[in-house]
């Protein structure tokens, strides 16, 4: 199939303001029962270019279980409670504040820097921004990430986030100026 | 769906303004006309043009900084995005199946007890990926105004009527090779308060997945010979017109049902794919248990 006309991809446009009544579901945010064995709680704020909090954005997250394995089962639309698909969606509250609960992704491979991959859409954005969010735990790792490798020190921190002192999460999107997290462009 | 609904309202009811320029002041401060607005779009695409004479590369995605869309304007990166290529997790997607997503679901029409006022409409077509190939036992969500160009969504002031038979909200899972298929009504044109006398074009939103994540997608589908493209600050973000076009579906008469509703065709190709395939993806197994 490699010698086939490349077709040109369908522009994207943005969320709008009204997705709050058809994309948020029962339980979009838990990946995991809260409280349940191994749950952690990951948050953070959305912020504009003014550094105000915006409160309509949704984010995606997408990532491995605890092992490092890639999950490819069904059910995150409906879920039972025991199935770990590994993909969320969470709409920021009021104040811009995201919530997952989650696990700790495991590396996919042996000293690989485990990370949580992260679509962003919102009012305003006129297309989805892609991410990543790097657990701040294995120095090493995160030094020898091809990525973070080819960033300088002051954009690689918007990637990495900060471990809570309840063991979860925090990290926060800010989608323009001081402190602007960095997007990905895998084209 | 319906509990849910009201939950979501309540929630939505208290959200302070985001941006005092965009969506929540009283119309009499919204002090910039359509004439103002269409001349911005216009230098824009007058420049692009100039700027494809001159051999620049075509666009084909939305521009994220396109200041006449107002509340795009402390919404943007300013950097420019970092390439990447994509590892591990990225290259695969989610998996979604007849679990998640009921076969009546993509009926937008059946949602209530009675039937939605409007023109009933077939949206149709396939999602296919940069190669061509179907994206096969994928999640397709879509959102829309009723036929009076109202969403049910508290932060909607639109006075148009609500529908109580109409929701707006479908998914479906893509057949082995890619197609969708959704019934609904026509969606209306709505106001919004970007500037003075704003018009959104009708349209239908579209959430898509692919076979790995850097392919996800939401986008908008509209209607052919929209007289209100032109001065659409949302639509215009996308620069360049054969790219505008692929967002317009195409009426289709042999998907127009005898007596019952209209037709229209509309496909949708992803990015990539960036993963080396296995023979059994290739061949467009679906990502479902069944």
């Amino acid at each position: 199939m490699s010698n086939q006309t490349k077709l040109v991809p369908t522009p994207g446009q943005t969320v709008g303001p009204f997705y709050g009544y058809a994309l948020p579901f029962e339980k979009d945010n838990e990946l995991l029962a809260p409280g349940s064995p191994g749950s952690i709680r990951l948050q953070g704020t959305v912020y504009d270019g003014s550094g105000q909090p915006i409160p309509d954005a949704i984010l995606e997250i997408w990532q491995p279980d605890a092992d490092g394995n890639v999950v490819q089962k069904t059910g995150s639309l409906v879920r039972d409670g025991y199935t770990f698909t590994g993909w969320g969606r969470g709409a920021v509250g009021n104040s811009g504040i995201f919530t997952f609960t989650t696990v700790n992704p495991g590396p996919t491979k042996p000293g690989a820097a485990p990370f949580i991959s992260v679509a962003i859409f919102a009012r305003g954005l006129t297309n989805r921004l892609f991410t990543r969010i790097y657990l701040p735990d294995n120095d090493e790792a995160l030094a020898n990430d091809p990525l973070l490798r080819s960033l300088d020190p002051e954009r690689r921190k918007t990637l990495i986030a900060r471990r809570d002192a309840d063991g979860g999460l925090t990290w926060d999107v800010r989608l323009q100026g001081e402190g602007e997290t960095v997007f990905l462009d895998f084209q | 769906m319906p509990e849910d609904t009201n939950a979501q309202l309540e929630t939505d009811e208290s959200v302070p303004p985001a941006e005092p320029k965009a969506a929540h002041l009283p119309l009499d401060r919204a002090i910039e006309t359509q004439a103002d607005l269409s001349a911005e779009i216009n230098a824009l695409g007058d420049a692009y043009a100039r700027a494809l004479k001159e051999g620049t590369p075509a666009e084909t995605q939305p521009r994220l900084d396109y200041p006449p869309y107002r509340s795009s304007i402390l919404r943007h990166p300013t950097k420019s995005l970092h390439h990447a290529d994509p590892e591990t997790i990225e290259l695969y997607s989610p998996a979604f199946g007849h679990q998640d997503v009921h076969a009546l679901e993509s009926d937008l029409t059946i949602q209530h007890n009675g039937e939605p006022q409007g023109e009933r409409i077939i949206v149709a077509g396939r999602v296919l990926d940069g190669d061509g190939r179907p994206v096969a036992g994928q999640l397709v969500e879509i959102w829309q105004a009723n036929s009076s160009g109202r969403y049910i969504h508290k932060r909607d002031q639109h006075p148009a009527p609500i529908d109580p038979n109409f929701t707006g909200i479908g998914r479906c899972i893509t057949g082995p090779d890619g197609s969708y298929r959704f019934t609904t009504i026509k969606p209306g044109a709505y106001p919004w308060k970007n500037h003075l006398n704003a018009w959104r074009p009708a349209h239908i939103h579209f959430s898509l997945f692919g076979t790995e994540f850097t392919q996800r997608i939401i986008t908008q589908m509209y209607f052919p010979g929209d007289q209100l493209f032109p001065l659409d600050p949302i639509y215009q973000t996308i620069v360049d017109q054969d790219a505008r076009d692929r967002l317009v579906a195409t009426y289709d008469h042999s998907l127009t049902e005898p007596e019952w509703a209209l037709g229209y065709n509309w496909d949708i190709v992803l990015t990539g794919p960036k993963r080396t395939w296995t023979e059994n993806e290739a061949l467009g197994a679906e990502g479902d248990e069944e």
